[in-house]
């Protein structure tokens, strides 16, 4: 706030630039949603190809922040044919009920300089969690970058149970990264 | 003076590998239609790991050979048969060496590290690429069905000198078969 101050009552006549931009447009092509999970002990690289975001962030009003994101469970790629054919069914993401899960918001927290907390609640399967993350934030060009990662655990949303439900094949804990690039909004 | 025998060591050594490679070629053949279960990604693993273990034991073979010629052939033996018997122990060692490289990358290509017994990673040499992996899957069943008939040949080859040439190619590989003097 104290930058915002004096960037305002100094440069408020000849720096309109300096005013506050609130990133919000979210460039799809441009963003990723990758995860990583471990099979017997091997981390396999997977990702999600078709995802929205509807962001609200001004790097001057941090707290006002809003994200909400939208996934399209069937663009995942686990890592392999295989499994991509496995984890439409009822044991993992069960698809025919199931078909999207969601992040949303719910406070956004200056960890200061670029780093920031990201907490809101995600869910997967109709299960419902408290999650965390530690993000950052940077300007690339135009374009507001938001970086950040956290990890959950599968079984908490009941991903992969039944017979999959013995981690000691795949770990119950898997590390979600989000890259996501937006567009100041006009 | 070349030596009458085998050492005990390279006489272990050659039997251990045979359990493994039996054992590595089986399992391989079950595995590769199983459908995607907890079980498989345990048994591709282990299949894996046995792989690593079955190459770290062929240089442990190379660097004992290098150190302990092996007994010579009977005399008695025409020259193409010792050449042909010189030429398939040479086809055998390089399969050996290829077929858990070609093993290592297909398992790469298709995004999945070797880690051996899930402790120690191995260096990725090629980036995923599923066409890349396919070409290697080929590859690596290929090498593999070319090293059974190549084993089975082996096979013959010991058994033949033992009922027929009588002869101690095969007792002194295994010992509890040659007759007491």
């Amino acid at each position: 706030m104290a930058r915002l101050v004096s960037l305002t009552t100094a440069f408020a006549l000849f720096a309109p630039a300096a005013q506050a931009i609130e990133y919000g447009d979210f460039l799809a092509d441009k963003s990723t949603l990758t995860f990583v999970s471990k099979q017997m002990g091997v981390p396999v690289d997977g990702r999600f190809r078709k995802f929205t975001a509807a962001l609200s962030f001004d790097p001057a009003k941090p707290t006002a922040a809003s994200a909400r994101l939208e996934l399209d469970l069937a663009s995942i790629d686990a890592g392999s044919k295989d499994a991509n054919d496995e984890v439409v069914g009822k044991a993992w993401f069960n698809l025919k009920t199931f078909p999207t899960a969601s992040f949303v918001s719910t406070a956004v927290k200056p960890l200061g300089g670029d780093r920031y907390e990201l907490a809101g609640k995600l869910t997967i399967k109709g299960k419902a969690q408290d999650i965390v993350a530690p993000m950052s934030f940077r300007q690339e060009g135009a374009n507001g970058v938001f970086d950040g990662s956290f990890t959950l655990k599968r079984l908490d949303f009941a991903v992969g149970d039944g017979v999959w439900a013995d981690v000691s094949t795949v770990a119950n804990d898997v590390q979600v990264k989000f890259h996501l690039v937006s567009t100041p909004r006009k | 003076m070349a030596p009458l025998r085998y050492t005990q060591t390279a006489v272990a050594l050659h039997w251990l590998m045979a359990i493994l490679l039996v054992g590595l070629f089986s399992v391989g053949i079950y595995m590769h239609d199983l459908p995607l279960s907890p079980w498989k990604l345990k048994v591709y693993s282990w299949h894996k790991w046995a792989g690593v273990t079955a190459f770290l034991l062929l240089i442990l073979r190379l660097a004992w050979r290098a150190g302990h010629r092996p007994p010579p052939l009977p005399a008695a033996m025409p020259h193409w048969q010792q050449a042909a018997a010189h030429g398939l122990h040479h086809l055998l060692y390089a399969l050996m060496l290829a077929i858990p490289i070609s093993g290592w990358l297909m398992s790469s290509a298709k995004g999945f590290q070797t880690v051996w017994f899930g402790v120690l990673p191995l260096p990725d040499l090629v980036d995923k690429n599923e066409a890349l992996g396919d070409i290697l899957k080929g590859v690596h069943m290929g090498l593999n069905f070319t090293l059974a008939l190549l084993v089975i040949a082996h096979v013959g080859a010991a058994v033949k000198h033992h009922l027929v040439d009588r002869d101690d190619v095969l007792t002194r590989m295994l010992p509890f078969l040659a007759k007491k003097p």
